[in-house]
């Protein structure tokens, strides 16, 4: 990498950091959000859901600590989509201009931008895990050295499919309606609220939708991570689905696909 | 070698925007492309930046391909809508572009303190560009554009919206400029007003080049367009 390529994403990362700090409000919302679903439907659910034997924990397990992988997932779920808001945002206020006509190649700002939106997001799935730890869910502490990559890969592709669904998403009105198309399905439809097995017995559709969701992958990599292990087919296959989505995304932004629209409007 | 040279240039959206548009721009002149509303102006400029891809034409930008690294690495934009972070301070906007350009941090001081010097806007460094007036935005985007010291700079529209006196102190900042520094610039308007006795004024109408001279007289243009638009 040369030094004019490594300035212009640290320029980049601090841009990300410096809106980051200015809106205080994403930030407690996105601890809010998992520690409502923690305590209250954790709770709930606690003595009604048997976990025993589902990998990676042991027998006993409680549902609390199988849900907060899934709910590290709900928060780098929302920044992907915090990354594809921005990024609409940017397109209307002008402001990706400044960004594009930089001389650097269009996949490698499109990379730091995506890289930066994920180094905003681990304070938030770190500040949420600390929460866990004090509400009793509790893995190994090296379990949270481990889970660092796998929440770096997550959030890239959670945010790789941010940047794609930017990219086909023409107005900013029009992003609430997307987001709840795409973040309560997705969510909902994975291993993030239950295991795979139960929904097997339950309902054979929805958990072969569960097992082709990429969120499902990406929780389970994490899930394994946090307690030392390595989930190898979860892993595959968010590596697969970040370069996928991430290869979309550049193709769609290249040639003024995104511009033209707004110009020709 | 031209600064800028665009050959046989068409596009269209569902429309045609540009037909046939030709001319070049030598080193260190300060060119007016002058244009109605919807004349191509902003079509013509998103093509010389690469922000879309060429239908038809050539576009060479000092020598370069467009859309090229280093066509871009030379290139100073002030595109017509304002593209600047609202929540960030002057000062972070500006070391923003200057990271974007590949600008260590010690030169990136240092130029910014000495454009904003310049732009008049040194005692606004730290203030957040939401609490600038539309003239001082408009000012922080050229100091933006020329933080990396472009041969080129290409202004689309960079006083709409402005009073007179603010409008014509940011085009005699920037004619002083492009001669202290050289630089070529190509000025984008739809207001004749801009234009001064001996600047080279290509005329832009309906996505055509209609004349390109340098004895266009300013106060002869409404007329002009009246005529070309009948």
């Amino acid at each position: 990498m040369t030094a004019k390529a490594l300035r212009c994403f640290v320029g980049i990362v601090e841009r990300e950091f410096l809106r980051f700090l200015r809106q205080r409000s994403r930030f407690f919302a996105s601890l809010v959000r998992p520690l409502v679903w923690l305590v209250i439907f954790g709770t709930g659910l606690r003595t009604m859901v048997d976990l025993s034997g589902t990998p990676p924990y042991g027998p006993g397990v409680a549902y609390e600590d199988y849900i907060v992988p899934g709910l590290v997932g709900l928060v780098l779920l929302f920044n992907g989509m915090q990354i594809a808001l921005s990024m609409v945002f940017d397109r209307e206020m002008g402001s990706m201009k400044v960004l594009l006509v930089s001389p650097q190649p269009l996949w490698y700002l499109l990379t730091c931008r995506l890289v930066a939106g994920v180094i905003v997001a681990l304070p938030q799935v770190y500040a949420f895990l600390a929460c866990a730890w004090l509400w009793g869910v509790r893995p190994p502490l090296s379990g949270y050295l481990y889970a660092l990559p796998a929440v770096i890969l997550a959030g890239l592709m959670l945010g790789a499919l941010g940047l794609l669904l930017s990219s086909l998403v023409e107005q900013l009105e029009n992003f609430a309606g997307v987001m709840n198309f795409v973040i309560f399905p997705v969510f909902f439809g994975s291993t993030a609220l239950y295991p795979l097995s139960r929904l097997s017995d339950a309902n054979a559709v929805l958990a072969e939708v569960a097992r082709l969701n990429p969120f499902s992958h990406a929780v389970e990599l994490v899930r394994f991570a946090l307690y030392g292990r390595l989930d190898i087919t979860a892993l595959v296959a968010t590596v697969v689905m970040t370069v996928v989505a991430m290869a979309l995304a550049v193709w769609r932004y290249d040639s003024g696909r995104i511009l033209r629209r707004s110009l020709a409007a | 070698m031209s600064a800028l040279e665009i050959r046989d240039v068409s596009h269209a959206y569902r429309k045609p925007a540009l037909r046939g548009v030709s001319f070049s721009i030598e080193p260190g002149d300060f060119v007016l492309l002058l244009g109605l509303n919807g004349a191509g102006k902003t079509t013509l400029f998103s093509l010389i930046a690469g922000l879309l891809g060429l239908q038809q034409g050539s576009i060479r930008v000092l020598g370069h391909e467009v859309g090229r690294s280093a066509a871009l690495a030379g290139c100073g934009f002030v595109f017509q809508q304002s593209a600047l972070d609202l929540d960030l301070t002057v000062a972070q906007s500006l070391r923003y572009h200057a990271a974007l350009h590949g600008l260590s941090r010690s030169d990136a001081r240092k130029r910014i303190e000495q454009e904003l010097e310049r732009f008049g806007l040194a005692a606004r460094m730290h203030d957040l560009v939401r609490t600038l007036s539309g003239g001082q935005r408009r000012r922080v985007e050229i100091a933006r554009a020329l933080l990396h010291r472009p041969c080129l700079l290409l202004l689309d529209e960079a006083t709409v919206g402005l009073d007179v006196p603010s409008r014509r102190a940011i085009v005699q900042r920037v004619r002083a400029q492009c001669a202290e520094e050289g630089a070529t610039a190509l000025w984008a308007t739809h207001l004749p007003d801009e234009v001064e006795p001996g600047d080279r004024t290509i005329v832009l109408h309906e996505g055509q080049v209609r004349d390109d001279r340098r004895d266009i007289a300013a106060a002869s243009l409404p007329d002009y367009f009246a005529g070309l638009a009948s």
